[in-house]
């Protein structure tokens, strides 16, 4: 059991677990938190999660975890860790099984104020046009060939569709279509429950939540990015759905034998793995990149969705009520990027669970409008709570490889809380805040309380104060659709 | 009596959800966890007519047959929306097979993205078989 005196102080918003604490880590493990949230981050046993994920085979620099960092199953949930290629290691279970999972942030210059009257109906339209809910079926229903295209193509297919326009896809994360995807390497499971589910939701944590532009701290990139003081936005989280779980669930499996055939020994089962140069390896990467490729095209039908219910709302009542996107970013991902160690450039795969990729100015892969501020950073908050837009930094690129955190982090279980609070009462206080819920379940509503999760200020305040992310504006909720 | 031995529990868990299940046998074993699952995310049958599936599988080791048995089940219920509440089922080390017994699933609060291997591990004592396991959720 690890214990606070076991860690190395680095700064007041770092600490580090030295090689010399447990033997089988193959790299230090460093932690981006407050001493407050690093007391929350020990009541659970991510600590143990991140020591056993710098096990791996193939690991470079550090294992990293943000402040939103808590328990999850293998991998800890706010992880990164880069392997080495070629012989480096691919772990299905460090990426999660929900692949691609991430959040894209839409704009409007619609004045909250002249809105106000017309957010109950928007959270209706919102509700109608974007699916949600347990295995809920999508917007869009997709054959054999079609979604072979989608796994090749990404959002672009969704452009060919007209669910899309150029400048969605410029400003979402490897432009919506990560390459070398592979639909030959999905299995027929897969593929069977992701033509259903195209443009939707899903349930659990997922959401679309539309807030307004709270505070603005560093003006030249909210201009940039489009975002003024006051007016509505919408984010939508979600992932690839059963398209995704079932890949995942499909090489978890195939790893077993793998780590076998390999002599890979790890602490937990659920870390499989395969050197990226085996056939197992490569197998994974094109089926997991299918699988990204799926989630930018289904954020993108959503976006869609959510236009037309802004459409259904606004047109005819509000002059511009048009939505732009300011960016769509993963936080379940295995991506190859080029990163210096040493003052050696080294090409790595780095493994972002639960974290977000968070490239300073001037990197290579983000939209060419945002090469000088850096690429947006997109940190959802808890229902009820601030969530926030940052962008990376230079710094981040040196010390986090290119990464912040994902969210405000639970620190409580399902059930505990709700044993703190019935989700009717939750939906009663939300609306009294003036946020308008709809929710498919009530239990499910009392799940994502924000009294589950850590202080997103906070979290934002220690990846801010480390220096790899930089404040750019505070949004404040007005509507949650939840499924 | 030996009924009575078997059963399962949520064990708390920070993010996901985790059940420990306990059975004199695999057979019994395998069910509860099954159960538990059920359980979890509240799944409620629809009355009447019954519907029966045949299954059938083979894994490395135990605890993979397990994870096989309940992501077999997760299909049957986004793809076929049944849900099973009798399981006639032989386990051995490495193999399944047997009859489900259930429903169109009523209604059903949570979903569950995927069975893990997490801390996976099958233990007998005392004549007892426990599990816990964790689902991504």
């Amino acid at each position: 059991m690890i214990r606070i005196q076991d860690l190395t102080r680095i700064s007041p918003y770092e600490w580090e677990i030295p090689l010399t604490f447990n033997p089988e880590m193959r790299v230090p493990v460093h932690i981006f938190a407050t001493r407050n949230l690093l007391e929350k981050i020990m009541d659970d046993r991510s600590l143990e999660q991140a020591m056993n994920a710098a096990t791996l085979p193939g690991l470079v620099d550090k294992v990293y975890v943000m402040p939103d960092m808590h328990q999850g199953y293998g991998f800890p949930i706010g992880g990164v860790a880069a392997t080495e290629l070629p012989d480096g290691v691919i772990s299905p279970g460090a990426i999660g099984y929900d692949i691609n999972c991430g959040v894209r942030l839409l704009a409007s210059t619609i004045d909250v104020e002249a809105a106000a009257s017309e957010l109950d109906t928007l959270a209706s339209a919102i509700n109608h046009f974007c699916p949600s809910g347990v295995g809920g079926k999508g917007a869009v229903k997709v054959g054999e060939n079609e979604l072979s295209q989608i796994c090749a193509h990404g959002a672009r297919w969704a452009l060919k569709q007209g669910y899309a326009s150029e400048a969605d896809l410029r400003r979402t994360e490897e432009f919506g279509c990560i390459s070398g995807a592979d639909p030959e390497k999905v299995s027929q499971r897969a593929r069977e429950r992701g033509k259903p589910q195209l443009g939707s939701l899903g349930a659990g944590n997922h959401f679309i939540e539309v807030d307004l532009v709270d505070e603005v701290f560093y003006p030249r990139a909210a201009d940039v990015m489009g975002l003024r003081r006051g007016s509505l936005v919408i984010q939508i989280h979600c992932g690839s759905r059963g398209f995704g779980h079932q890949i995942c669930t499909d090489y978890v499996r195939e790893f077993q034998g793998a780590v076998r055939r390999y002599g890979i020994k790890l602490p937990d089962r659920e870390l499989v793995c395969a050197p990226l140069s085996s056939p197992e390896g490569q197998d994974y990467l094109a089926a997991m990149r299918a699988a990204a490729n799926y989630a930018f095209t289904n954020r993108q039908i959503l976006a869609h969705q959510a236009r037309q219910a802004f459409s259904e709302t606004f047109a005819g009542k509000i002059k511009n009520w048009q939505l732009h996107q300011v960016y769509d970013i993963a936080h379940n991902m295995g991506k190859i990027e080029t990163h210096t160690f040493n003052g050696k450039k080294l090409e790595v795969c780095v493994h972002r669970k639960g974290a977000t990729r968070a490239f300073g100015p001037g990197t290579p892969g983000i939209p060419e409008e945002y090469q000088t501020i850096g690429q947006p950073v997109l940190v959802p908050g808890s229902m009820g709570t601030a969530s926030w837009v940052l962008t990376g930094t230079e710094d981040s690129m040196t010390r986090s490889l290119g990464s912040s955190c994902h969210g405000a982090g639970r620190m409580m279980s399902r059930s505990q809380a709700k044993k703190k609070i019935w989700g009717e009462d939750l939906r009663r206080e939300l609306e009294q805040q003036g946020i308008h819920v709809r929710a498919g379940s009530l239990s499910g509503l009392a799940e994502e309380a924000p009294l589950a999760y850590k202080d997103v200020d906070e979290v934002v305040e220690t990846v801010v104060g480390a220096g790899i992310a930089r404040k750019v504006a505070r949004l404040r909720p007005v509507a949650v659709i939840k499924g | 009596m030996n009924e009575e031995r078997s059963g399962f529990a949520e064990m708390e868990h920070t993010a996901d959800w985790q059940i420990q299940v306990w059975a004199p046998d695999l057979n019994k074993l395998f069910a509860q966890a099954a159960h538990g699952m059920y359980s979890l995310s509240q799944v409620r049958l629809k009355a009447g007519e019954k519907v029966n599936r045949q299954i059938r599988l083979q894994a490395m080791d135990t605890e993979a047959l397990l994870v096989a048995f309940l992501d077999e089940l997760l299909f049957f219920a986004e793809q076929e929306r049944l849900a099973f509440d009798e399981f006639d089922l032989e386990v051995t080390p490495t193999g399944l097979s047997g009859n489900l017994k259930g429903a169109e699933i009523l209604g059903q609060q949570k979903e569950i993205k995927a069975v893990t291997f997490h801390n996976l591990a099958i233990r007998r004592e005392n004549n007892l078989y426990q599990v816990s396991v964790v689902f991504d959720v």
